[in-house]
């Protein structure tokens, strides 16, 4: 499995007169107040939310990219992991496959009426780790509380932006025929492991999910082969296949890749064989899919394989033209077939 | 994963279309019966790989795709009545029914719930006594002893608040209609290899014998689906019509015994609508009159034995092999998976979405 960064650091909750967290917390008054004083603003410091302002006034220098998203996993705690990570890890992973580096976040929390405070801060303290790693500031944020039966627990809106490196060049027009497709991970791990977690699933496995943020080798893949990096995007909801398929779309190209080619975890794919589902479809969180001059391939994916978050990259498959706005998977056995883009959810198979 | 990546060797693989190529002289028709085969073909790209001379038929065997739209109503009514809780396989959830699917009823407010099997749905019935908890029973003969497992266990637990809605069919009852059905034309037949290790192979001696037409039961993965194509045209070249039974590995000839006795313990045999087809005489299973009080038809007072609405959907010809998915003019164009007009198209294991999600 890909290694993950291990944090050490660990932050004391302070002490609360309340556990949980109720209406009352996300009524403007005092409680509010107290909620933000103590477990967000204190804990995100700097310079920007110690104005404690509607907004948050900075400067940027150069183009910047602008990117949202919004996390509403069930359950919020799962292996390797929480809604946290998730939330601060894919809004930077997006600036970052913008060809970004992420610089500053805004946190909106939705929290629904009973959350535990130490869960609450369980997540904080995991978005606090990540951005401090990464020296990304949150800057303004909201909260709210909404009655019991109108959430599920706690969902978490990050929006984020970054400065765009002066040798980035990513677009979907720059993908050109014969250029490879690569994978920077195991594919549909995240996936499988949420499932492996869902009331009424729950299945026995080792997965751990592999959230994580990938934008510091993206980035350095940029710096190292400029423009000859063509595209890149995290497969999230939808996976592999959707992401291909979006691309294929909007070209007049065909992506071919090879089934056997794409590192899918032996535990993912047994838990997909068992359930009927497909690796390529399953969601992704810790990994990126990079469209690169053929030309550099190789030495992209052994700058890939020396970073402990990418030792599992590998090549999938090349841009052609022989079926234009298609994906092609050719399968284990040499067999060819379309793949189209999920329709839907994934829904288990009866039998 | 052991007993799967030997039957996806590629080298095995060309190994048996080289045997097949070789066998094979003149033209013939062979139906996989599974869904699951078809998908495994159309997804392994193996149709292609095939000689001319043979043309695969993708039988009745989705589950799905075979259920009336009449009961996809009565578990939508299940689902919108008040205090019940409608517990079904993910797979049913989009199959349109005469005016919505059971997903469309989820979202207007229903309460579906996809579980992964019937105990699943039982256990639901112990934490919420309030409500009728109903589990959608649809399947061959594979999902039938699960279910019936499902009704014993809530007997046992004294839960009278837990309901089966049946759509359970049978293979053999359906082959027969097949064969004799004067539009098919189906030289030989690859059987199910799920269905096969519950009930044995037995039961298709009488077919063979009758309707002088090779069986092969057959597995799932590449090998197992060459291999058995190559024994069935290996039969049909020699002119010899006989049982044989390639997924030697999981099924015998006697099956599941035990399966089976729960099957006949708690189910009765019953004539059965099959989607598209039609009515097929002691083709499925109901439950038996002992279990009356966990059969949902009672409970909410249900007809699903309702007439067949008249659509655009070619479903018969479909399952009874007499056209291929790309035959029909609306696949592909009025009829997507996202807005199917028939379960073909819905079910995973149903031939048009085999056909739209592999090869469009």
């Amino acid at each position: 499995m890909t290694k993950k960064i291990n944090f050490n650091y660990s932050c004391p909750m302070p002490e609360f007169d309340f556990d949980t967290i109720t209406i009352g917390h996300g009524s403007g008054g005092f409680l509010t107040n107290r909620l933000l004083e103590e477990v967000v603003f204190k804990h995100f410091s700097n310079e920007y939310l110690a104005q404690q302002h509607d907004g948050a006034v900075f400067q940027v220098d150069g183009k910047i990219a602008y990117s949202t998203d919004s996390f509403v996993v069930s359950p919020i705690f799962f292996p390797g992991g929480n809604i946290g990570d998730l939330a601060i890890n894919g809004t930077m992973n997006d600036l970052a496959m913008c060809g970004a580096v992420p610089k500053y976040l805004s946190l909106g929390l939705i929290i629904e009426e009973g959350l535990k405070v130490t869960e609450l801060w369980d997540i904080l303290q995991s978005i606090k780790q990540i951005s401090d790693f990464y020296d990304v500031k949150v800057v303004t944020g909201d909260t709210k509380v909404v009655e019991r039966g109108k959430g599920d627990k706690i969902f978490i809106n990050t929006s984020g932006i970054g400065e765009v490196l002066p040798k980035a060049n990513i677009g979907i027009d720059n993908i050109q025929v014969g250029d490879q497709v690569i994978v920077s991970g195991h594919v549909g791990t995240h996936g499988m492991t949420i499932m492996s977690v869902r009331e009424g699933l729950e299945f026995e496995t080792s997965l751990e999910s592999d959230t994580q943020y990938i934008g510091d080798i993206a980035n350095k893949l940029i710096d190292d082969f400029g423009s000859k990096i063509r595209f890149l995007r995290d497969p999230t909801r939808g996976g592999l296949a959707t992401v291909l398929n979006e691309i294929a779309s909007n070209l007049k190209l065909s992506i071919e890749i090879e089934e056997q080619a794409v590192p899918v975890l032996r535990e993912t794919s047994s838990a997909c064989e068992l359930l009927g589902l497909d690796p390529i479809y399953v969601a992704n969180e810790g990994i990126f899919v990079a469209i690169v001059a053929r030309e550099v391939s190789n030495e992209v994916l052994s700058v890939l394989k020396k970073d402990l978050k990418c030792t599992n990259a590998a090549i999938v498959g090349s841009v052609t033209v022989d079926y234009p706005k298609k994906v092609i998977v050719k399968s284990g056995i040499g067999g060819k077939r379309v793949v189209s883009m999920l329709i839907g959810e994934q829904l288990p198979r009866i039998c | 994963m052991k007993y799967l990546e030997e039957f996806r060797n590629a080298e095995i693989v060309k190994q048996y279309l080289d045997k097949i190529h070789n066998t094979v002289t003149k033209s013939w028709s062979v139906m996989e019966i599974c869904g699951g085969q078809t998908h495994s073909l159309v997804k392994n790209g193996i149709v292609d790989l095939l000689p001319t001379e043979i043309t695969m038929v993708h039988g009745p065997g989705c589950p799905v795709c075979v259920t009336p739209v009449a009961l996809i109503d009565s578990a939508i009514k299940i689902a919108e009545s008040e205090n019940s809780i409608l517990c079904s396989f993910g797979d049913m959830l989009r199959v349109p029914g005469s005016e919505k699917s059971l997903l469309k009823a989820k979202a207007e407010g229903a309460d579906v719930r996809i579980v992964y099997s019937p105990l699943d749905a039982v256990r639901i019935a112990q934490k919420e006594t309030d409500k009728k908890v109903v589990f959608f029973a649809v399947g061959f003969e594979t999902t039938a002893p699960a279910n019936a497992l499902s009704v014993l266990q809530a007997k046992q637990l004294n839960l009278y608040n837990y309901f089966l809605l049946t759509s359970h069919v049978m293979v053999p009852p359906a082959m027969m209609a097949l064969l004799q059905d004067e539009e098919t034309n189906i030289d030989g037949f690859l059987a199910a290899g799920h269905v096969c290790t519950v009930m044995g192979t037995n039961e298709y001696i009488p077919i063979v014998e009758k309707y002088k037409v090779p069986i092969v039961v057959t597995g799932f993965e590449p090998v197992d689906l060459l291999q058995g194509l190559w024994m069935c045209i290996s039969q049909l070249e020699k002119g010899t019509a006989l049982l044989e039974n390639q997924y030697s590995r999981v099924v015998s000839k006697k099956g599941n015994e035990q399966a089976q006795g729960i099957i006949e313990r708690v189910f009765k045999v019953a004539s059965r609508i099959w989607r598209g087809i039609g009515n097929i005489p002691e083709s499925g299973l109901e439950l038996d009159d002992e279990f009356r009080e966990f059969d949902a038809n009672f409970e909410f007072n249900l007809n699903p034995e309702g007439e067949e609405p008249d659509n655009k959907c070619i479903a018969g010809e479909i399952l009874k092999g007499l056209k291929k998915p790309k035959a029909c003019p609306h696949f592909g164009k009025l009829c997507v998976p996202e807005n199917p007009l028939g379960a073909p198209m819905v079910s995973s294991e149903g031939a048009c979405a085999a056909y739209y999600n592999y090869s469009q």
